[in-house]
């Protein structure tokens, strides 16, 4: 606490920083694109991808919309696989020492790899999409998860014992709970990784989606209307990102404390 | 109330087994407040776990109540040396959460009733909803003893409750602790490694030797209560309790410091 002025400790600093620091990277790139004279085609300017985001907004936004909602069905679906996992481990030494390696090779996979498998396999519809999104996240879901459990503190398990606790309400009552800051921990690493999981699915047998709209916008040289999806997929990832933040500031006060 | 015989624990560990506790022999008696006192090492808090039924002896037998100790009992409570609250739950339901873990209870608004009076017993009204990173540590530690006393039990284990604290509420909590002990006529024992804990606490002071774990003594405080260790009129008692209490923990034989107390107060 040395040092700290009341800018940076101020809300509004929160806000005003990051906005400048983009609108200086944002000036850069169109200051470069001028002074090199770039060709629209290679590099498009901040206005070039403006324009062509305002010739068709509706289009952009409806594609966005469909990676939106594979990933978040993607990222919960890795939560309702991932907790379960998680608990599984903690639980059964043997378990642990059965599932882990096979975790870590799944997780090994280049899913670029597999995307083409997962068509081949499942079709061309979202299902292969919402699966991508899975194996991209659920890794770090189970690890936070399993790591925030077993980190529980002796004395806390030693209370419960002493309370006559079943291993059940050791789990749903003292496990789970101190385990949930590190959980959320995981859950912020897995949902850039979703994002980036539903452009992967998209790149391979997709017929609508902003990972479809960079890869055909590719082969028609619109490298502004790429560059309009590439930014459509930051602010969707910030969002979500920031949508977990307040949600951990909202389910879990009493975790603030540590910060 | 609580009754050890022969009581050994051995410990397997990677090089060999280590002996904590061997033949202790020891006899608490209800309603009495007793402290296990003893330098690190020396086995009291397996003593205390054993009590506690959290451990079971390698030889020798416990009873609490005249029956023996199988598991953690609702009679039994255990207070531990940090507050150890759960830290996403307010004061009060950390209070209740031996009632709630305990699915044979029907009716837990006496208990909620309990709560309440408990912590306005140490002070704590108003702050039920509070969640606990936003007390002191001495608080803490106050909602603690709550805890343990929710649902009445006939004896309290407490494993060095007050050494995590800074000197002033550490006093203050021992005061605390002794007038609800005459309240509630709770048998204690209470494991510490300081003597003047020990000679404001205690009815009797179990002192134990390390390596392995053997009871050396048991001292009688007889001072009256409530006893403080500030404005205190039994002063050379104290002073005496507290020099023999010294040399049986020191290695020393024969306790010097007792001997020369004993000539200068004789009792």
């Amino acid at each position: 606490m040395t040092k700290r002025s009341w800018w940076t400790e101020s809300r509004a600093s929160a806000v005003l920083l990051p906005i400048t620091g983009l609108i200086a990277v944002i000036g850069l790139w169109w200051l470069a694109t001028i002074v090199f004279a770039v060709p629209e085609f290679l590099v498009p300017s901040p206005g070039d991808v403006l324009v062509r985001f305002s010739q068709d907004p509706v289009m952009l936004l409806q594609n966005a919309g469909v990676s939106l909602l594979e990933t978040i069905q993607g990222f919960l679906l890795s939560i309702v696989v991932g907790v379960p996992i998680a608990l599984l481990i903690v639980r059964s030494a043997i378990l642990e020492r059965l599932v882990y390696p096979l975790l870590l090779m799944v997780n090994a996979i280049p899913k670029v790899a597999i995307a083409p498998l997962l068509v081949v396999w499942m079709g061309f519809g979202q299902g292969p999409k919402v699966l991508m999104v899975l194996l991209m996240c659920f890794f770090p879901i189970v690890i936070s998860t399993a790591q925030g459990m077993k980190s529980t503190p002796v004395e806390l398990v030693e209370l419960l014992r002493s309370l006559n606790a079943s291993r059940t309400q050791e789990f749903f009552k003292l496990r789970i709970w101190h385990a949930m800051p590190q959980i959320f921990t995981g859950l912020k690493v897995a949902i850039s990784l979703a994002v980036i999981g539903s452009v992967i699915g998209e790149f391979v047998g997709a017929t609508q989606g902003l990972g479809y709209l960079i890869q055909t916008s590719g082969a028609t040289a619109d490298t502004a209307l790429a560059f309009a999806a590439i930014t459509l997929l930051s602010i969707m990832s910030i969002i979500l990102f920031y949508g977990l933040v307040l949600l951990e500031h909202l389910l879990l006060p009493w975790a603030q404390e540590s910060r | 109330m609580i009754r050890l015989d022969g009581v050994g624990q051995v410990f397997d560990g990677r090089e060999g087994s280590i002996t904590a506790l061997e033949k202790i022999d020891l006899h608490v008696r209800a309603g009495e407040f007793v402290t296990l006192i003893g330098r690190s090492g020396c086995g009291k808090s397996t003593l205390l776990r054993l009590i506690a039924g959290l451990l079971s002896p390698t030889s020798g037998t416990v009873k609490v109540a005249g029956k023996p100790v199988t598991g953690p009992s609702p009679d039994v409570a255990f207070m531990f040396q940090r507050p150890a609250l759960l830290a996403w739950r307010s004061v009060l339901s950390n209070v209740l959460l031996p009632v709630e873990l305990d699915r044979t209870i029907r009716d837990r608004t006496a208990y909620k009733n309990r709560a309440h009076e408990l912590l306005e017993l140490v002070g704590l009204q108003g702050f039920e909803r509070r969640l606990p990173h936003e007390l002191s540590g001495g608080m803490q530690q106050r909602v603690s003893l709550c805890r343990s006393l929710i649902r009445d039990p006939q004896v309290m284990l407490m494993d060095e409750p007050f050494s995590a604290l800074d000197a002033l509420t550490r006093t203050e909590l021992s005061e605390e602790l002794q007038r609800i002990k005459m309240e509630l006529s709770t048998t204690i024992v209470f494991v510490t490694h300081s003597i003047d804990e020990a000679v404001v606490l205690a009815d009797r002071a179990v002192v134990l030797s390390p390596r392995p774990g053997r009871l050396r003594d048991v001292v009688e405080i007889d001072i009256p209560r409530p006893r403080s260790l500030g404005q205190n009129s039994h002063l050379a008692d104290v002073a005496r309790i507290s020099a023999r209490l010294h040399a049986l923990l020191s290695d020393k034989t024969p306790p010097v410091a007792e001997r020369l107390v004993d000539e200068v107060w004789p009792r």
